[in-house]
């Protein structure tokens, strides 16, 4: 599979050269806001690259993702804000989110996991509302969350003296705040995709395969079906944890209102998109998809200037996309638009469709 | 203790809705082992093209009760046809399809509802127009309008037709013999495909009913109201184990009673620090718990059937 030929590391080096530039580029060209459009689209590679362990590795379907990542963005918020005057390091709050999302995951997964897939489903999503239930009420009679105001002033990434929210000139280069979060999150999200390509081809990652495609034959094959599916689970919502915890100091602020089910939605919308399975189709279904409401931004001026009113509101109208998306990709394309070939051998029937 | 038949007897009339909307999944999980998340979104169609029947005639001279008749019609007419639409565009394709396809495809239809209910009417809750002015009873303590009042006895009418249509008509005969088996029900001359389609037409048409009883219990309507009734309802079914009709009935009138006696409860009990802002987390901490301790549910079977 990796092969040592200087080829490939050509390629890697021309790849990490233009991924340097890029922001630079894109801040000349298209303007900063697009630079901060990147940074939201690569904490959404990792957001989809754990979902795909869950949904794409171990074949169960997680409804309420997103709830991991508000797990981990507050408990980064909380160590590190105003909110309790406790300022912690990143480099302790981050694997803390990490580690409590990952309880969740377990916690949450274990009553489900003797049970068929669909009760996970079903939990998942319940408990994606319930969090944000708990996160607009617990500002009474302690405040602990702020409720629905959320949690403001949280501390940007900082280290040795070097904060991610400050602008620094180097040479001919201004290093703005977006371009600061861009590279952390860039290794990050390497990382993620370093991570998940070798957890695939990992005995692990077999086991969530042979899971996936039947459960019974691997637990005859000697694989602990359920430790290994609380392990996708775990493995899953830490990466959601450490997506939310650069989410939250990347924004400075969160609220409840960023964990809602329609996020849970979209994470899902670029696994399934993308390719279940497929660590480069998972990565091309988040970019499209965080840059989609950016196209769509259009449609309303457009729909004013040429109907007269604007019937639909943009961000209704990717609901709408994302709704009729999941369910015409499961009909006409169910493995992805850059499917996974082991995945694809599996969900595209072999036996010709009855009752047609 | 007043309080206390007061909060039974709203856990009642809630659970009889529940219990409504838990028979459409418990319906179709029996006999398709899907959960159909699209099912509270199509409730929400028809509590929302009730109440715009509503307002249509808010204005004439008809009596209370032929308005509403109407609108229930209206209701049912296109709940039927949603969940007919459903079962022929999303869900027939995939039968033979991978458990994962056709449960993504289902809450794919499900934010497809609710986004379009969004267009149609609008993001803002609509309120129904008090065209029913209901009289008030006492009953032990309890106070009760006529509305709740014929809302449960409607409700538990539904349900005694609907067990004796499954175990006396020839269509019920066919459900239960597609739930056991469909391929051998197949050879003995069901027409499978039929009897699917008429459980998912049955399902709907008893949603379209219960979201007109959402409407008149809660006084309004909102695109989104699908969401946590059916969560609720698919929890109710849970309870009662998934697949049973009787026991959807039973489960969605205990966890009525029991969310309405929680949040009716649980700021006395906690001395004030959680309050009735909560009540949403109960039917949760019940799912979750019946999942852990019995998951066939209070009347279910216990299946072998896992992965």
């Amino acid at each position: 599979m990796i092969g040592f030929g200087s080829v490939r590391w050509i390629k890697i080096a021309i790849l990490c050269a233009i991924l340097a530039v890029l922001p630079f580029v894109v801040d000349a060209t298209l303007g900063r806001a697009w630079v901060r459009i990147i940074d939201v689209a690569l904490l959404f590679v990792m957001l989809a690259l754990g979902l795909n362990i869950v949904v794409g590795f171990a074949g169960l379907l997680d409804l309420g993702y997103i709830a991991f990542f508000a797990v981990g963005a507050y408990a980064y918020a909380l160590l590190a804000s105003p909110q309790f005057g406790i300022h912690g390091s990143f480099l302790l709050l981050l694997p803390l989110g990490a580690l409590v999302a990952a309880v969740f995951g377990v916690v949450l997964g274990a009553p489900t996991l003797k049970l068929r897939g669909d009760y996970l489903a079903i939990v998942t999503l319940g408990f994606g509302e319930i969090i944000r239930i708990f996160l607009n009420n617990l500002n009474r009679p302690v405040n602990i969350t702020n409720g629905p105001q959320g949690i403001t002033l949280i501390d940007p990434l900082q280290f040795a003296g070097i904060s991610l929210s400050k602008t620094y000139t180097l040479g001919p280069l201004t290093f703005a705040p977006v371009h600061n979060y861009y590279f952390v999150f860039l290794l990050c999200a390497a990382a993620a995709i370093f991570l998940s390509l070798r957890l695939e081809n990992s005995r692990i990652g077999r086991a969530w395969i042979a899971i996936r495609e039947d459960e019974l034959a691997a637990s005859a094959m000697g694989i602990n079906t359920r430790n290994v599916k609380l392990l996708a689970f775990a493995m899953g919502a830490t990466f959601g944890g450490i997506a939310g915890g650069l989410f939250a100091s990347f924004q400075g602020f969160i609220s409840p209102e960023s964990f809602t089910l329609l996020d849970s939605i979209m994470v899902l919308c670029m696994v399934v998109l993308g390719g279940m399975g497929n660590v480069g189709g998972v990565v091309l279904g988040a970019l499209l998809l965080t840059a989609l409401p950016e196209a769509l931004r259009y449609i309303g001026p457009l729909q004013q200037q040429w109907l007269g009113r604007v019937f639909i509101d943009p961000s209704d109208l990717r609901m709408l996309l994302f709704g009729l998306a999941l369910a015409l990709m499961m009909l006409f394309r169910p493995a992805g638009l850059w499917p996974s070939r082991i995945r694809q051998r599996e969900l595209v029937p072999e036996i010709p469709i009855a009752g047609r | 203790m007043d309080i206390f038949v007061q909060q039974l007897v709203n856990g009642l009339l809630l659970g009889s809705i529940y219990a409504l909307v838990a028979l459409g999944y418990t319906m179709v999980y029996g006999i398709l082992g899907l959960i159909n998340f699209a099912h509270g979104d199509i409730v929400m169609v028809g509590a929302l093209v009730a109440l715009s029947v509503v307002y249509a005639f808010a204005g004439s001279a008809l009596p209370v009760a032929v308005v509403l008749i109407i609108a229930t019609m209206a209701a049912t007419v296109v709940c039927v046809a949603l969940g007919l639409i459903i079962e022929r565009g999303a869900y027939r394709p995939l039968r033979r399809a991978p458990r994962l396809a056709p449960l993504i495809t289902a809450i794919g239809v499900s934010i497809l509802l609710q986004y379009s209910a969004a267009l149609v009417w609008g993001k803002q809750y609509i309120a129904m127009p008090e065209i029913v002015k209901p009289a008030r009873y006492e009953l032990a303590g309890a106070t009760i309008t006529s509305t709740q009042a014929f809302i449960f006895m409607l409700a538990c009418a539904i349900m005694a037709a609907l067990l004796w249509f499954v175990k006396a008509s020839r269509m019920g005969r066919a459900m239960r013999a597609t739930e056991q088996n469909p391929d051998v029900a197949g050879l003995m001359g069901v027409d499978t495909t039929r009897v699917i389609a008429f459980t998912f037409g049955l399902g709907a048409s008893i949603g379209a009913i219960a979201g007109v009883m959402v409407v008149l219990y809660y006084g309004q309507g909102h695109y989104f109201m699908g969401f946590m009734l059916g969560l609720k309802a698919f929890t109710a079914a849970v309870l009662g184990g998934i697949g049973n009709i009787p026991g959807a009935m039973l489960g969605g009138l205990l966890l009525g009673i029991i969310e309405s006696l929680a949040s009716g409860y649980i700021g006395d009990f906690t001395g004030g620090v959680f309050g009735s802002n909560y009540r949403d987390v109960f039917a949760f901490l019940v799912l979750v718990g019946v999942l852990m301790l019995r998951p066939s549910g209070l009347m279910g079977v216990r299946s072998g059937d896992r992965a």
